[in-house]
């Protein structure tokens, strides 16, 4: 099993970074990134950026921010958030981004996923779902911050994003997502299970606890946290510390390059 | 310190050129392979698949002009596929003929674990980086990981990995799952690795730094 990977994840309304539950009823928090910054000294093994507006092109935009982020972080970086088109991964990718993530667009247009991968090789390709559970026991996808009804079985749009060439599913449970609950571990064993490429958990993080408990009961390669950092309940030094205390192998980040 | 960087259309060299400039360095972007003839330093990136990534190079003129950079004993540094191409074959999608400075075939990485459990490919994520076997610090004095410490984690997003055929050119290696993954090789003023330095932090950028000063 390679190391579990401690992503910090910025939800953005240019200029803004910004919290809310279950994807909704937004707190701002600050600059993203400044926040950003602060998690990459701190080792964040990557950051993922979601402009939760999808506001690509206006003003002081997402563009914007991750342009000035790239110059300053040197970790991987998602970046999503109302991207239509190869152009806009395009624009993207030109400001340093590593992954793009794709969520609407793919719903609407699933050869979108494939044209990405071909163009920008598929580990650049982040199929972003946000899912909800069902009353009969299942997930459906959402888009748009989980209102829009997709209709897509979470599990079998996962599996259908990992064969059209998505490089990694991105799972955010909006049920869990801001309540500090804890993830939905049965929705991310599910469809890390389910697909061949890299799952990461995102929603629910409220305590070290539920990082142990979603890696040892589901088995992801990468988890999602959002508000125990921003709101400074841990910091990443603490959560990889805990990490290491469950057992669970994370990168260590206390050896490094000399002193020159 | 000028540094060139070849830029054939392959790859994100945005943040190879953001990693050269937090460095200290100077890019120069370059799409003109008879700029290499001038050039003090040249950094080769690359990222998609061995044989498309050759034949663009091929198609712009940079295989010959890599060759004719590299003899004049300055500084080369191939960076992911830029590193693998400069092997002497690819096996991605067909055999390919690589630049060939250092003898070795770039295959695919084992779709199991050494233990014969499957694994996911590509090889996502931080590994930390060792001595090729037999080796100790000494092998790192004097090339771009001088200043790392065995074990430091760095970033790899790769489905194929170099074979080096002469031990002498592995710089350091690493482990995927118990697979042997050649992390860095060198050969005289050439140099490669197949990780990211300019998204493995602060150890990273030590080590474009330590290009730098080469």
């Amino acid at each position: 099993m390679s190391n579990l990977r401690l992503i910090a994840r910025l939800d953005v309304k240019a200029p803004n970074l910004i919290k809310g539950i279950h994807l909704e009823g937004l707190r701002v928090i600050g600059d993203p990134n400044e926040f950003a910054r602060k998690y990459y000294r701190a080792g964040a093994d990557e950051l993922i950026y979601i402009d939760i507006v999808a506001s690509l092109y206006e003003r002081n935009s997402l563009l914007d921010i991750v342009d000035k982020a790239t110059r300053e972080v040197f970790v991987p970086m998602t970046v999503g958030g109302g991207v239509r088109s190869i152009d806009d991964a395009k624009k993207l990718l030109r400001v340093g981004a590593d992954k793009v993530a794709v969520n609407t667009a793919a719903v609407r247009r699933p050869e979108l996923i494939s044209e990405m991968a071909e163009r920008f090789g598929a580990q650049c390709v982040v199929l972003s779902i946000e899912a909800k559970r069902t009353k009969s026991g299942g997930w459906e996808a959402f888009t748009d911050n989980g209102r829009e009804h997709t209709g897509l079985d979470a599990i079998e749009w996962a599996k259908r994003g990992a064969s059209l060439g998505a490089g990694e599913i991105l799972v955010t449970s909006v049920d869990q997502e801001g309540t500090r609950k804890g993830f939905d571990v049965e929705l991310t064993r599910k469809i890390v299970e389910a697909v061949p490429v890299p799952v990461i958990a995102s929603g629910g993080m409220g305590s070290i606890a539920h990082m142990t408990e979603v890696a040892t009961g589901a088995k992801p390669d990468a988890i999602a946290i959002a508000d125990m950092l921003h709101y400074n309940r841990a910091t990443l030094e603490d959560i990889r510390a805990g990490a290491r205390a469950a057992g669970l192998a994370v990168r260590d980040t206390t050896v490094g390059a000399k002193a020159a | 310190m000028k540094t060139h960087v070849v830029d054939y259309g392959r790859g994100n060299i945005a943040s190879v050129c953001r990693g050269v400039e937090q460095s200290g360095g100077e890019v120069v972007l370059t799409t003109r392979a008879s700029d290499l003839a001038k050039a003090e330093r040249v950094i080769l990136p690359g990222v998609g698949a061995f044989g498309d990534c050759m034949s663009q190079l091929e198609a712009l003129g940079f295989v010959d002009a890599v060759k004719g950079f590299a003899a004049t004993g300055r500084p080369l540094f191939g960076i992911c596929v830029g590193m693998q191409v400069l092997h002497s074959i690819g096996e991605e999608f067909g055999r390919h003929a690589g630049i060939g400075f250092i003898p070795g075939t770039v295959s695919a990485i084992p779709k199991t674990t050494a233990d014969g459990q499957p694994h996911k490919t590509p090889h996502i994520g931080w590994t930390p980086l060792e001595y090729p076997a037999g080796k100790g610090h000494e092998r790192w004095k004097g090339t771009i990981l001088e200043d790392v410490e065995a074990g430091t984690s760095v970033y790899f997003v790769h489905s194929f990995t170099a074979a080096p055929e002469t031990a002498a050119h592995r710089l350091a290696d690493c482990h995927y799952n118990g697979r042997l993954i050649s992390a860095a090789v060198q050969r005289d003023n050439i140099t490669g690795v197949q990780f990211h330095p300019e998204k493995s932090g602060a150890a990273g950028l030590k080590i474009i730094e330590r290009f730098l000063r080469m």
